[in-house]
Order: structure tokens, then C-alpha cells, then sequence
């Protein structure tokens, strides 16, 4: 593994009585492309403000390449920021602002110049420099914001939001140009973003944050699939979430017994960890299949025993995306489950109708056991 | 709270520079005010030596028949020029938010022109125009006899609550007014069940700046106003002019409370001014 | 937008007459006759005639009055660049505030705004005489020190009736007129642009003076001319503090139309304060055409 870049200690920041940042402790690494994600108002924000120098943590350290910087004014850190309303300088043209940082360093004009043309070209925006920023598009905007702090060869740079005041279709485009500017400039991105879209596309690795505590930091795999608690799993993505008890628990396989459904859910693997309280099984809705119900026999994928893993609902509402359909089931218990098909041919997903009666099956492999 | 992190850059009122500077503004703002309520109850003509509390002044204010009437008349003057400000102001921001018609560049410049125009120059004006071209009968009955004042009070006060309640109109949202006329609502009707409702708040404001701005003038007054109307700030101006006088202290602070009163019922009545221009702290909720 | 008059005429008449009328009657006619009176001369006693002379203004710019007008201009700018001077950090500091210390420090600024012009001249004088507050303060240090040593007699400053009085005074008077735009320009700004000029790697003085003021240029332009203006025109300060060589352009109208009986002359060099102000305004639009709105 690369070497740590970015440490934070035991980081908190209270701003009277609310608590934005609740003892935090991460370390990011060299040419990490590392997204903070959370609902509005987790503190993530706060955290990269800490890390620009525009709040200083009430307790904890923050260290860049070992050195404590926590209270290092921010026009001293060699970290740089792209603000989510870009804040381009509206007074001075497109080169000027990108040359901001480099006359403040004192570089040499005809240096300042060259750097100057050349974080334009790395943005696009070739032979726009001598434009005021009001004659350029928002998209525009956020290029120059990007040229302006990248032209300062931060160790790191900082992303604010950076595709929220973009629309649609640009908001795509520009994902895909991040990640190539961070593969072409190699130095490590932190991005602050609520998408989680976003964040799984663009990060190598993210961190998960509610109400100012971390919750998990893994890559946008692990954390789809691995989510570590009841709130990861339920903010990344859709999930279906059975509370319940380890019936078994075997170092082979386990069951967990949910009064919500009829049947066993039976897993392929142990559970770790568990200390007998209640656990939570969190299906999402793409590993669950919908099969026809011909007659009683419930299906079988083969991977667990007879009687488990599957159950017979009634289709309650059906939306179709194009790609796939999503379905609500609602079975015995009056749990509805939450179900998405991929709609692999032309007519397939006219088989399943609202009021049908269907099974619902899953592999041994696919629920996710949380334990908080 | 025991810890407290460093201020961060941008919170420059953390920092004791500032806290220093704002301080002297503070004392260089209030302290001839202070102490010129302060020793309007010492016990001491000319001392200012605190030599005891004393209402005594205050017992002469209440007797000082002259300053009872110069009171009552500058109160008067400025709830009724208060009054029509208000009808004529309102009435201006309204054609001016609300139509587009020839001349409206011009009315618009000619209303502003009482809010530029230097005082003096609006006093001279006034001084002229009851002097020669329309005299304000003597010995006129009370309150009749201010009729010249409250004239040109209200001249250069409606302006301003214009300005005010146009302000406030900006934020209008005119599928109000649509939805009231596609209910059924006629012109007028809309007016009251829709506009004046949303203007309300401006209007109070409004009042509140031209009875303040009524009760504070001096210059103008001081031109329009004949031997028997006289008001609280030229009476003053009088005392002022042969000596300082604890009598004097003493009116003053009735009109400083009197002021902060009225100051204190505006803020009550809007909600407080930072909190709606401030913006959003932020993220970090 | 805005709807045209002709689709609502009664609610139109209705709301444009009063004010139309007022403004025409009570304020347009008494400025027309003032501007009618500059061009005229007393006759006889009490009657004034308009001539159509040019007199009154060639008058007016003659030395004597040349130098009042150049000095109370001089006085004013003073005034508003001390103002520009003191409010500054004022309205900074109110503008990174904690909404709870934004109403509190706002209110500090406003009340004496709100507190009558008079009663707060009348306080600088008692401060400031000769038996005033800062007087008998040092006169009482003075005696202190005297028991150690012999000093003499204490001589009391004089703070009172001369120029500094006056720009003190108008500077009192004046500085809540700077704050309070200043306050508001500030506060119009994106706080990400002082932060990116931070973040580039700017202190705190090169971010003022490349990012704050270009982009409160029209705040502050604003906060000048509302300061500059009244300054200009400024009576009671001069009158109640200045001495006999503080006159300003307003104390001289006054004296034309109270004492001297000049009207003509009077109202001529009331026309030329006009003119300076409006000139004052329209530099300013000029200046707040040119600068860019202070947008992210």
C-alpha cells in the first residue's frame, strides 16, 4: 500500500452545543481518489473544511505528510479546494484567477504564464483565458475552479459537491473527466459529495459519515456489498432489511430466524462477531428472483436447504425503468419486499403482473448479516 | 464549556484586534450619549463630580410648560405626517412595482430627489414656499397651526417609506395575484385580500422610519416653523445655544428612551434584522 | 412583469394621484420657486425679482465663497474618508458574525442612527466644552498631579468651536450612514471567494485588498456617497461645534434666508449645493456600472 498522506486523530469539532464532527479517526493515502459521502448535515463538509484550514478541530490532529497542521492558517497548507459554488473571482478574467495562486507564491511571469496555459489546456479551456468568468457556462466555471487550484500542484486536492450544480447529462461527463485528470495529475482527490452515485463511480475508496461519526471507510464495493451496519447498507443503495435472531450459527453456515418472515434464512458462511442480540439480514433487491408460482412447491436454487430462502408474496406495485423493473411484493407477514429484475428481452417483464401471486428466492450467499 | 478551538480565518470577530476596535467604536458611539443621561439625575449644576441622584431635573422638565408643548407638538407632527406618509408612500410603491406607464423613469427620479436633496436646500424651500406662495394662516387653532410642519415632513418622509415597501413588493410572488383574479377577485379586491396583506410588514417598518425621521428633524423645522410651533428639537436648539443645562440632559434622555422604545417595538415587530439577511451557516448543521 | 396602466386605469389613477400631486405641490414647486429665485434680485424690501441675472451665481463662486464651498467639500471628504477609515472592520467583523452577535452588533450600530441628530451633537458639546467631561477629567489628573509636583494653573483645552470639533462631530454623526451599506455589500459577498483567495495561498491583507474591496466596490462606492452627501450639506454640526472660521455651504444658505435676507443670492448657492450632490451621484453610477456583480 501507498504511504499515508492525510491522518486525522481523534478529530472532533463542536460548534457550541452540536457536535458536526464527532471523533474522527482516518488515514488517507497517496493518489487515493477518496470521496466522503453522507446525508446533508453528517459533517463531512466540516471534516474537509478542517482539512482546508477553514475550521480548526476543538480537539484531535490533523497531520499532512506527518506535520500537524490543525492549526495552520489555510493559505499555508498544500492542500487546495474547488468550492461548490466554484467561487471563480468574478472581477478578474479566466487566466488571472488561475493565475491567483502562482502570483501569490511569487512566481516568475513568464513561468506563472506557462503553468497558467497549460492547467487551461489540462481542463479544456485552451484560449479562453483572457474571458471574464460571467461570459462562461457553470460547466466552464467548475473547469476554471479546477484549473485554478490544480495549477498549484497541491499535494491534495479538495472537492466540494463538485458536480451538484451541474445538470444531468454534464453532471456524467464531467465524472468521467475527473477521473481521468486524477489518473493524468496523480495527486490524491478528496471529494465531499451527499450522490452516491457519485461517489461509488468516481472514489477508490470512501467514508461513509452520519450525524458526525464515521461509519465505514472501504471501497465502493465493499461497501455495497459489505456494508457494515444497518445505515450503510440502507443509505447506499436500496435494501431490504429482516430483523431477527442466529438460530444457527456454525462456522460452515448460520440461520437467522425473522418474525417478518415464514421461512429460514439460511447463509453459506458463519456469522463473527455476534453476541446474541438481535442481527439484521439486509437482501438487496436485484439478488432476489421473482419466479412463477405453478402449483405449491416453493423453488429451490440449490444452495440451501429445503424450506429456506424463498417465500410467496403478491405483487403490489410494479415501475418499470427501462432497463429494469422494480417490484414490491408483500407477503404473509404484510412486509412488503422490495424486489428489481433486469428486463433481459423485449417482453419478459410483461410476466409479472400486479396482484400475481410469485416466489421470491435468494442465494445462500446474498444476504449480508449486520450486527448494528 | 471548558475547550475552545482557535477562531478559524474568516471569524475575524474572535480575534482581540477586532474585539479592541469594535469596543473604542462602541465607547467613541455611546459615551457622550451615556453620560449625557447619566448626569441628568447628578445633583450638580456644573460639576461633573457625581454628587448625588437627583430627579429634581426631570421635576422641572414636567413643569417647563414651553418644553411640555414642544413635546406634544413634535408627537403630534409626527404621528400625522407618519399617517399620510404612509397612504402616499405605499400608493407610489405600488404604481411604481405595479405598472408600466410613460413618465416612469421620471416619477422615479422626482421621488428619490427628497431623499438626496441636502436638508438645507429642502428648508430653504419650504421657507419659501409658506413664505410667498401659499402663507399658513396665523393664530390657527392647535393642532392646525402645525399644518405647514406636518406638510413638509411629510414631503420628505413618504419617499422614503416607498422605498421601503417597494423593497418588500420585489418578493411579491405574482401567482398570488393571478390565483386571487382567476378565484373572481376584482382589481381592488385583490389589492386588499392579496397585496396589503404581503405589504404589511414593509408598512410597519415604514411607519416606524417616518416617525423617527419626523421626531429627529431639525433643519427643516427649524425653517418652517413660526414663533408659536415650536417643536422638541428646535426648542432644544435653543437651550442648546445659550448653555448646557441638566434640564437640557434631561430632556434629551426622555427622547433617547423614548427613541430605543420605539427601536425595541420595530425589531419586535419585523423579527430580528440578522437573522433574515444573514444566510444559511452552512453545511455543518 | 409589470402590467401596463392602461389594463387597470381606476386602481392606476387611484394609487399614482396623491403622491403625483404632493410631490408636484410640496416639493417640486418650492425647489422650482428656489431655482426661479437664483436668477433674481431684491427689490425693495420684501419683493424679489426674477431678472433672469446670472449674478447670483457669479457670486457665489467669487473667493469668499469659493473657499467655503472648496472647505466644506474638503470637510466632507475628510468626514467620509475617516468613516471609510473607522466602519470598515466594523462592518467585517459584523459580517462573519454569529447570527446572534450580527443582531446585537447591528443594533449597537443603529441606535444611534435611530437617536436624534440634536441630542447627540448636544452630547459631544457636553463632552467636549471647556467645563466638558474630557476637561474636567484632565483638570482632575492634573490636580492629582499637582501634589507632587507644582504645575500651575490647569489651562482646559480647547476641543470645542473649531475644525476639529466639527469633523469629530460629523464623524459621530455619520458613521452608522457607512457601516450600515458597507454591512450589507459584505454580506451580499460569497464567502467561498474569500476563501478560495485563502485557500490559493493569499493572507488576509492581499485577500482584502484583491478580493473584498473590488467586489464591494459598489457597497462601499454607496457607503461615500451616503455619507459624503449629508456631510456636505451638514448645518447643525458646524453650527453647534464649529467656531467662527468652521462655516459650512449650509450655514451660509441659512444666514442669506434668516439674517442677511438674500434670498436670490441664497437660493443660488442652495442650487449649487444641488448640483454638487447630484454630480456626487452620478459619479457614483458611473462607478457602479462598471464594476461586476459580486456573484460565485
Amino acid at each position: 500500500m501507498s504511504k499515508p498522506i492525510i491522518t486525522f486523530e481523534n478529530v472532533s469539532k463542536r460548534f457550541g452545543k452540536m457536535t458536526a464532527v464527532d471523533d474522527v479517526s482516518l488515514t488517507i493515502h497517496e493518489g487515493e481518489f477518496f470521496s466522503l459521502l453522507g446525508p446533508s448535515g453528517c459533517g463531512k463538509t466540516t471534516l474537509l473544511r478542517m482539512l482546508a484550514g477553514f475550521e480548526t478541530p476543538t480537539e484531535g490532529r490533523i497531520l499532512i505528510d506527518g506535520q500537524d497542521i490543525s492549526n495552520t492558517p489555510p493559505n499555508r497548507r498544500p492542500v487546495n479546494m474547488v468550492f461548490q459554488s466554484y467561487a471563480v473571482f468574478p472581477h478578474i478574467s479566466v487566466a488571472d484567477n488561475v493565475a491567483y495562486g502562482l502570483v501569490v507564491d511569487k512566481v516568475a511571469k513568464a513561468e506563472r504564464d506557462r503553468r497558467v496555459e497549460e492547467a487551461l489546456e489540462l481542463v479544456q479551456l485552451g484560449g479562453l483565458g483572457h474571458r471574464k468568468p460571467d461570459q462562461l457556462s457553470g460547466g466552464q466555471r467548475q473547469r476554471v475552479a479546477l484549473a485554478r487550484a490544480l495549477v498549484k500542484r497541491p499535494r491534495v486536492l479538495l472537492l466540494d459537491e463538485p458536480l451538484s450544480a451541474l445538470d444531468a447529462k454534464l453532471r456524467e461527463q464531467m465524472r468521467t473527466e475527473l477521473c481521468t485528470l486524477q489518473e493524468k495529475v496523480g495527486i490524491t482527490f478528496i471529494m465531499v459529495t451527499h450522490d452516491q452515485d457519485e461517489a461509488l463511480a468516481l472514489a477508490t475508496r470512501c467514508a461513509v459519515m452520519s450525524r458526525g461519526v464515521l461509519q465505514q471507510v472501504a471501497t465502493p464495493n465493499d461497501l455495497y456489498e459489505f456494508p457494515a451496519s444497518r445505515f450503510v447498507a440502507d443509505f447506499i443503495g436500496s435494501v431490504n432489511l429482516f430483523e431477527g435472531v442466529l438460530a444457527v450459527d456454525e462456522p460452515s453456515h448460520a440461520v437467522i430466524r425473522s418474525p417478518d418472515l415464514p421461512v429460514d434464512i439460511f447463509l453459506d458462511h458463519g456469522v463473527t462477531g455476534a453476541r446474541g442480540g438481535a442481527v439484521w439480514a439486509a437482501i438487496r433487491p436485484e439478488k432476489i428472483e421473482l419466479h412463477k408460482k405453478d402449483g405449491d412447491a416453493a423453488p429451490n436454487l440449490g444452495d440451501a436447504p429445503k424450506g429456506t430462502n424463498a417465500v410467496a408474496g403478491v405483487i403490489k406495485h410494479e415501475a418499470y425503468l427501462g432497463g429494469s423493473s422494480t417490484y414490491e411484493v408483500e407477503i404473509a407477514s404484510g412486509r412488503r419486499v422490495k424486489v428489481q429484475r433486469s428486463n433481459l428481452t423485449r417482453w419478459d417483464q410483461e410476466d409479472f403482473k400486479l396482484g400475481e401471486t410469485v416466489w421470491l428466492c435468494w442465494h445462500a450467499c446474498s444476504p449480508a448479516v449486520l450486527l448494528s | 464549556m471548558s475547550k475552545r478551538s482557535a477562531p478559524g480565518p474568516l471569524e475575524y470577530l474572535r480575534r482581540w484586534q477586532m474585539q479592541a476596535w469594535l469596543a473604542a467604536v462602541a465607547i467613541f458611539l455611546y459615551a457622550p450619549l451615556v453620560a449625557l443621561m447619566a448626569f441628568s439625575f447628578n445633583d450638580s449644576r456644573r460639576n461633573i463630580v457625581w454628587k448625588g441622584f437627583t430627579l429634581k431635573y426631570y421635576d422641572k422638565l414636567f413643569n417647563d410648560s414651553a418644553l411640555l408643548e414642544a413635546f406634544g407638538n413634535s408627537l403630534t407632527i409626527a404621528a400625522v405626517s407618519t399617517v399620510l406618509s404612509l397612504f402616499l408612500g405605499a400608493a407610489a410603491a405600488l404604481v411604481l412595482w405595479r405598472f408600466r406607464f410613460p413618465g416612469k423613469t421620471a416619477l422615479d427620479g422626482a421621488l428619490a430627489l427628497p431623499i438626496v436633496v441636502p436638508e438645507i436646500c429642502m428648508g430653504v424651500a419650504m421657507l419659501v414656499f409658506f413664505a410667498r406662495v401659499m402663507p399658513w394662516p396665523q393664530g390657527l387653532p392647535w393642532p392646525l397651526n402645525l399644518g405647514a410642519i406636518i406638510i413638509a415632513h411629510v414631503s420628505f418622509s413618504f419617499p422614503f417609506v416607498a422605498v421601503v415597501v417597494r423593497a418588500r413588493m420585489a418578493s411579491f410572488n405574482r401567482e398570488m395575484e393571478e390565483a386571487a383574479r382567476d378565484l373572481g377577485a376584482g382589481e381592488f379586491r385583490t389589492i386588499k385580500d392579496v397585496i396589503l396583506p404581503h405589504m404589511a410588514p414593509s408598512l410597519v417598518a415604514g411607519a416606524l422610519l417616518a416617525f423617527t425621521l419626523s421626531l429627529d428633524d431639525f433643519v427643516i423645522t427649524f425653517f418652517t416653523a413660526g414663533p408659536d410651533t415650536v417643536t422638541f428639537p428646535v426648542k432644544v436648539y435653543s437651550m442648546v445655544r445659550f448653555s448646557v443645562t441638566p434640564e437640557v440632559n434631561a430632556a434629551s434622555t426622555v427622547l433617547i428612551v423614548l427613541t430605543v422604545l420605539l427601536t425595541a417595538a420595530a425589531l419586535k415587530l419585523q423579527g430580528d434584522p440578522a437573522a433574515t439577511a444573514g444566510h444559511g451557516a452552512g453545511d455543518a448543521k | 412583469m409589470e402590467q401596463s396602466w392602461k389594463q387597470a386605469k381606476a386602481v392606476f389613477a387611484a394609487a399614482l394621484g396623491p403622491p403625483l400631486v404632493w410631490l408636484a405641490l410640496f416639493f417640486l414647486a418650492p425647489l422650482a420657486i428656489v431655482w426661479a429665485y437664483s436668477f433674481g434680485h431684491n427689490d425693495g424690501l420684501t419683493e424679489i425679482a426674477i431678472s433672469g441675472t446670472f449674478g447670483n451665481y457669479a457670486r457665489a463662486i467669487e473667493p469668499l465663497y469659493l473657499k467655503i464651498f472648496l472647505k466644506s467639500a474638503w470637510v466632507a471628504a475628510l468626514t467620509t474618508g475617516l468613516c471609510l477609515a473607522v466602519g470598515f472592520p466594523v462592518a467585517l467583523a459584523i459580517t462573519f458574525a454569529s447570527d446572534k452577535a450580527k443582531t446585537w452588533l447591528l443594533l449597537l450600530i443603529m441606535l444611534p442612527f435611530w437617536t436624534n441628530l440634536l441630542i447627540r451633537t448636544y452630547a459631544l458639546i457636553a463632552v467636549l466644552r471647556t467645563e466638558g467631561y474630557v476637561n474636567q477629567g484632565f483638570e482632575w489628573l492634573w490636580n492629582l498631579a499637582s501634589v507632587f509636583a507644582p504645575l500651575g494653573d490647569f489651562q482646559p483645552l480647547q476641543l470645542l468651536h473649531n475644525n476639529f470639533a466639527v469633523i469629530l462631530g460629523l464623524v459621530y454623526v455619520h458613521l452608522p450612514f457607512m457601516v450600515l451599506p458597507l454591512y450589507s455589500a459584505l454580506d451580499r459577498l460569497d464567502k467561498s471567494l474569500l476563501e478560495a483567495s485563502l485557500d490559493l495561498g493569499a493572507g488576509h491583507l492581499r485577500t482584502l485588498f484583491k478580493v473584498v474591496v473590488p467586489l464591494a466596490l459598489p457597497g462601499i462606492a454607496s457607503g461615500i456617497l451616503i455619507t459624503f452627501i449629508p456631510a456636505l450639506g451638514a448645518y447643525l454640526t458646524p453650527d453647534l461645534l464649529g467656531g467662527p472660521d468652521s462655516q459650512m455651504i449650509a450655514n451660509v444658505i441659512e444666514r442669506q434666508f434668516k439674517r442677511a435676507n438674500d434670498w436670490p443670492f441664497g437660493a443660488a448657492m442652495s442650487f449649487v449645493l444641488m448640483y454638487l450632490t447630484f454630480i456626487a451621484i452620478a459619479i457614483q453610477a458611473l462607478l457602479a456600472k462598471k464594476t461586476p456583480e459580486a456573484r460565485g
